[in-house]
């Protein structure tokens, strides 16, 4: 074939190396150069060469490679979550879902930038300095799995795998104008990912399209007795096949897109025009409320950053990265090493957690947030009896300027407005492309109850198609 | 809201040590964050449950099955100092 291999979603290039007109190694090798010849810093680490061996005959994946967030432990690869603390770390073993797509043909292209320990939205946390948005170059790919995104937009890698806490899938895949979706917490192992919120976490595809987030999510889920909280998925994830929504009725929280959300008028405007076009394809659309959601963003920053001042305790150099002396014994050793290793957001965040489980602040804050998180979950579900999806923009703005919100971090969490909700319920969201505003990538979300994927990635591809959104752009700059 | 003492307690559970400049900002930052989550203090959540996690699953259990795990010397691969076949530390007495 003469085209550019590159050009192919990932669902084409199986389907192309499945037809015997393109070749695995070929295909690989291709997107190596691409990724060799990344200028977005979207790349931690590119693989030296191609895997030795073909895919095995029938492999469902065929050898299309797979970009992995670098908080993905990779087996004698540098694994290093975004931050010094673990620099040049290569774990003895690999993370179960990466383990579970190379053996369905999807083998290792290379390991991407994103925000320290997961910890931003906007991939400038990264001690590996910042990605940059392959529409724009002055601006933020989003976070925390902005490297990801960013190799994804620019084509630089067919899909990739992300993680997402509060918004980290979904919230750069809308800025950077590719597919997003956050399973159901639970459907994948988090076996093998460097833990930010344990309670949050969950392993999700970064895609061209919808029906490649679906293919790639098919291969991810499943239950893995190495993670206790994992449950697996009942039944398989389908190919996305409904042109139509016939009966299917949206929500549209007032909470998330009224006033005092924050969203910005170009997002609103295209987002209130894809309603119009889902109300053409045969779907009901209506207000609704989740009275809670904008208390959501202050419950995260209590429950997160407390998970993750505990799972931070690890670091502390005795066992793995770096380890900072200089007299004095253990308690000073661990102490040099954390106060060096660490980037400014992360001792924030670990300051943060610290002191809302501290004594005295436990009731007033944590004990309080887990209220705040059932309240919120019985949202979710009183809004589903009525509505099959509730739909928002996925973030407020399109992508802004590097810099301009890194002195503020509460400005900075605001990003996280209409993500975080679905993270706290542990439900499954997707974030879809959704046509530009001053030229750059707005971005449509769509959420649903516990383990509606399939429905979700169904609704999403019919809306997809009406929208009728060009990335090629993104790949060209 | 959060002045340097509280910071410098809150610095010393988490075993960081901050510059004075850190100090700072972290108790402007800190206290910018915690002004805004203190609005979940209006709700009225009296008789509601904590949720310490989403999904209904209790007592994950597996059958007790011995098998292979990280050999030793794998495990001790990446630690910056090992000694006799364990990771080596400063001692806890000195300083």
């Amino acid at each position: 074939m003469s085209t550019d291999l590159t050009e192919l979603t990932a669902s084409q290039a199986v389907a192309a190396i499945e037809r015997g007109e393109t070749d695995a190694t070929e295909l690989f090798e291709a997107y190596r150069a691409a990724a060799q010849a990344d200028e977005l810093n979207a790349y931690l680490w590119v693989a030296d060469a191609a895997p030795g061996e073909p895919p095995p005959a029938g492999a469902p994946l065929a050898g299309v490679p797979l970009a992995v967030k670098d908080l993905f432990c990779t087996e004698g690869v540098p694994s290093q979550a975004g931050s010094k603390i673990i620099e040049g770390y290569r774990p003895p073993y690999t993370a179960t879902v990466v383990a579970k797509l190379a053996q369905a043909g999807a083998p290792l292209l290379g390991k991407t930038n994103q925000d320290e320990f997961a910890m931003g939205s906007s991939n400038e946390n990264s001690a590996y300095g910042p990605v940059l948005n392959p529409w724009d170059r002055t601006r933020v790919p989003g976070g925390s799995s902005g490297g990801s995104a960013a190799a994804v937009a620019a084509g630089s890698a067919p899909w990739a795998l992300g993680t997402d806490t509060g918004g980290s899938i979904r919230q750069p895949a809308a800025l950077c104008g590719i597919v997003g979706l956050k399973p159901t917490y639970g459907a994948v192992s988090r076996y093998g990912m460097i833990a930010f919120a344990s309670s949050l976490d969950q392993a999700g595809p970064l895609t061209r399209d919808v029906a490649d987030a679906a293919l790639l999510l098919r291969h991810m889920v499943g239950h893995d007795a190495r993670d206790s909280t994992s449950v697996g998925f009942p039944g398989e994830i389908a190919t996305p096949s409904a042109e139509r929504l016939d009966g299917i009725r949206l929500g549209v929280p007032e909470e998330l897109t009224g006033e005092g959300s924050g969203v910005e008028a170009g997002v609103m405007d295209a987002f209130n025009a894809t309603l119009q076009l889902a109300q053409e394809l045969g779907a009901t659309v209506e207000s609704c409320h989740l009275p809670h959601a904008p208390h959501a963003l202050s419950a995260y920053y209590v429950l997160a950053p407390a998970e993750a001042s505990s799972n931070l305790a690890r670091y502390d150099g005795v066992r793995y990265g770096k380890r900072i002396t200089g007299g004095g014994g253990l308690p000073e050793m661990y102490t040099r090493t954390r106060s060096e290793g660490f980037g400014a957001e992360v001792k924030r965040r670990i300051m943060l957690g610290t002191y809302s489980l501290s004594s005295g602040y436990y009731d007033a804050y944590y004990g309080r947030a887990q209220r705040v998180r059932t309240k919120i979950a019985e949202d979710f579900h009183a809004a589903f009896d009525a509505f099959d999806f509730v739909v928002t923009p996925t973030a407020p703005s399109v992508a802004f300027g590097l810099g301009t919100k890194t002195a503020d971090p509460l400005a900075m969490y605001l990003n996280d407005y209409c993500t975080v909700p679905m993270s706290l319920a542990g439900i499954p969201a997707i974030s879809i492309p959704n046509g530009l505003s001053e030229g750059l990538p707005t971005a449509f979300q769509l959420a649903g109850p516990a383990f509606s994927e399939n429905r979700i990635l169904d609704a999403a591809s019919a809306l997809q198609t009406a929208i009728g959104f060009d990335g090629s752009a993104g790949r060209t700059r | 809201m959060i002045d340097r003492e509280q910071v410098l307690h809150v610095a010393r559970l988490a075993r960081l040590e901050l510059t004075d400049d850190e100090i700072q900002r972290m108790s402007s930052e800190l206290s910018d964050v915690l002004g805004h989550i203190e609005k979940i203090g209006e709700l009225d959540l009296d008789g509601v449950a904590p949720t310490t996690h989403v999904v209904a699953v209790t007592n994950a259990l597996r059958p007790d099955v011995v098998a292979p795990s990280l050999a030793r010397d794998v495990a001790l691969e990446q630690a910056p100092e090992v000694a006799d076949g364990g990771f080596l530390v400063p001692s806890p007495q000195a300083g």
